[in-house]
């Protein structure tokens, strides 16, 4: 099998619905010629010319909401939000239409639509290209959300994203983009609502999303020489999340660790903390850690955001703090 | 335009059977036996029947929170509209969107809305699957003249410029966005004036002339079907209601008895009935007959959504997500 980059992966995803699915339409800023500001649509315009690859104004509610209004009647979007910090001027597109349509008109219309939405901090690119706010999509009912760690995850979960017929928000992370790892290069899906375990251990369960998982690894790694043994969950899909895997984990372990790199207020880390206090509280020996980006906006001076950005410097004292609890 | 007898009649079918349905859920709502919000189209008919009698079947038509014209125009059934209203099962969305959300995706409603200016893009889109799937169906956004200063009418009509697509923008200007006058809320009379600036053509009609807006609907769907792109009509006509049930005395508070006296005087559907007799197109014993046919068909709608169920408290959670294989 050979090792391609998690933006290989996705543009081979995309590549390949659309070979198969001729309803896959991309839309999006700068996604043609100039083959997305993170090159993940490279080649896909030579392959299937500007009427299924289209550049788009700037005018995200425009043409995330022309993404439903084709989603509803017959194709299959696939939208590039250049970053996900711009889901803030299209919101209502998000919130009130994709996401509501099927239940607002008691089942009738679907809208099969992916959003792509490139996320996370540590590029030097300051408060409004950096966020990770993949917690908001997840208040509302009606939108799954996928969050893959690797290549290998970011194709399967792409390609089912796009067969799926409900909306996905697809929270690529832009430091992972460059990494690699095997990849089929045949088609293939991953269900949604199915965790996997990235590392098995018996001492501390950390369920880490998307580039906290690589961190969460290294910490393993590190934390191994001293006889600690963790376990690494990865939900891989927010909504729909696989509580069970995280429950048995806990109940094994006994100790919990979220790692998120959403705000720690009110996000996805805080979510499963809750989860498990309140149906598998008994199982702890510990209390529940967060290790998430702090109350702040995302700084841009390159020491301040690694100290932003949340990484081993932080899941290590939380895992030796929690391993003080017998 | 010549146009024959048998739409002539059905033009004024159309028209009475929104304003003895709006009418009736005026009488419903005063009597508390509605719930919910309702926004009436008393006094706008001409445009709903004016631009649908134009439409096929399977064109789209996009709506606002004022929409029960609409959807009637385009062929919606009286019967699960009311039951719709009454929150029952029966209902177009089984209750569970009520007045702002009707929808029948089968005969091309792609939904009131309740956000304004929320239905351009989404009319947008349909435009582009229209295109994309090789079609000659056309798409209608109807919106009012406050819509029109929301970054959504912007960006919708250029993004359908650019793209060159199939679609029909048509302001209905009351002369209110609520309370807000059209004089304070913009510069301009004239809202198609601002087609220029997305290169496409604007025309200003008389809202209260069905022949005029049939007229120019027709040939505004008709340049569409030949993709060769949207146009903006502005149809000027007045709400006789307040903004919605309940808005104190009709909306006195921000517009005169006057001008709504004024406006009363260029009802829509006596003057049309003054050309139908005066044309000896149709008997005034005959417009007798419809209506009294129209009202059956509403007092039926009315028993239907009476006797019918509400949705049982498990059907909260149904519909929120596609369950795929049903």
């Amino acid at each position: 099998m050979k090792e391609i980059t998690y933006s290989k992966a996705i543009n081979e995803a995309l590549l390949q619905s659309m070979e198969k699915d001729e309803r896959v339409i991309l839309l999006g800023e700068d996604i043609g010629v100039y083959g997305g500001i993170f090159q993940v649509t490279a080649g896909l315009l030579d392959r299937f010319g500007p009427e299924r690859v289209m550049d788009m104004p700037i005018s995200e509610s425009g043409f995330v909401g022309a993404a439903v209004g084709a989603a509803l009647t017959g194709m299959r979007p696939v939208v590039e939000l250049m970053f996900i910090d711009f889901c803030t001027v299209c919101m209502d597109m998000i919130v009130n239409q994709m996401a509501k349509m099927h239940y607002m008109f008691g089942g009738r219309g679907r809208v099969p639509m992916v959003l792509r939405v490139p996320s996370g901090a540590g590029r030097g690119a300051a408060a409004q290209h950096s966020q990770s706010l993949h917690a908001f999509f997840a208040h509302i009912p009606g939108i799954y959300i996928a969050c893959p760690s690797n290549a290998y995850d970011a194709k399967g979960l792409m390609m089912e994203a796009i067969r799926n017929d409900n909306p996905v928000v697809f929270a690529e992370h832009k430091l992972l983009y460059n990494e690699k790892v095997p990849v089929p290069s045949d088609p293939y899906t991953l269900p949604f609502g199915r965790a996997e375990i990235k590392r098995e251990g018996k001492d501390i369960t950390i369920v880490a999303t998307q580039a906290m998982v690589m961190r969460s690894l290294n910490a393993a790694e590190i934390v191994e020489k001293d006889g600690i043994e963790v376990e690494i969950i990865d939900p891989r899909t927010i909504k729909p999340l696989d509580r069970e895997t995280i429950f048995e984990s806990v109940r094994k372990t006994g100790r919990l660790i979220v790692a998120d790199e959403g705000h720690k207020t009110c996000g996805v880390a805080a979510e499963i903390s809750a989860m498990i206090v309140e149906d598998e509280m008994f199982s702890l020996k510990a209390p529940v850690r967060r290790v998430c980006s702090p109350d702040t906006p995302v700084p841009y001076s390159p020491t301040l955001e690694k100290a932003y950005v949340p990484g081993t410097k932080d899941l290590i004292p939380a895992i030796k703090e929690l391993m003080e609890y017998r | 335009m010549k146009i024959g007898k048998e739409k002539l009649i059905d033009f004024y079918w159309k028209m009475l059977k929104i304003r003895l349905f709006e009418e009736r859920i005026a009488d419903l709502y005063a009597r508390g036996l509605v719930p919910g919000l309702a926004h009436l189209y008393i006094g706008q008919e001409a445009v709903a029947v004016g631009v649908c009698a134009a439409l096929r079947e399977d064109d789209y038509i996009t709506s606002n929170h004022r929409g029960h014209g609409h959807v009637i125009a385009k062929g919606a059934d009286v019967k699960p509209m009311m039951a719709e209203l009454f929150g029952k099962k029966t209902g177009y969305c089984k209750g569970k969107g009520g007045s702002m959300h009707i929808a029948d995706i089968d005969i091309g409603i792609l939904g009131a809305n309740g956000i304004a200016g929320g239905g351009l893009p989404i009319a947008v889109g349909a435009g582009l699957s229209c295109k994309l799937r090789g079609t000659d169906q056309v798409s209608v956004s109807f919106f009012g003249d406050g819509s029109s200063n929301n970054g959504t009418f912007h960006e919708s009509l250029n993004l359908a410029a650019v793209q060159n697509l199939p679609v029909i923008f048509v302001c209905e200007n009351n002369l209110y966005g609520i309370s807000f006058s059209q004089k304070k809320h913009q510069k301009i009379s004239d809202i198609s004036i601002r087609a220029t600036s997305y290169g496409i053509k604007g025309v200003t009609l008389d809202g209260n002339n069905v022949l005029e807006v049939y007229d120019a609907a027709y040939k505004a769907i008709r340049k569409a079907r030949k993709k060769e792109g949207p146009t903006l009509l502005e149809c000027k006509t007045y709400r006789w209601r307040g903004h919605h049930e309940g808005d104190p005395n009709q909306g006195t508070r921000y517009r005169s008895k006057e001008e709504i006296m004024k406006w009363k005087e260029k009802d829509p559907i006596a003057k049309f009935v003054d050309k139908l007799i005066g044309d000896n197109i149709i008997s005034e014993n005959e417009l007798e007959n419809m209506k009294v046919m129209i009202d059956n068909e509403i007092d039926q709608a009315v028993n239907f959504a009476n006797e019918s169920e509400f949705p049982a408290d498990g059907e909260l959670y149904e519909n929120v997500y596609v369950m795929e294989g049903k």
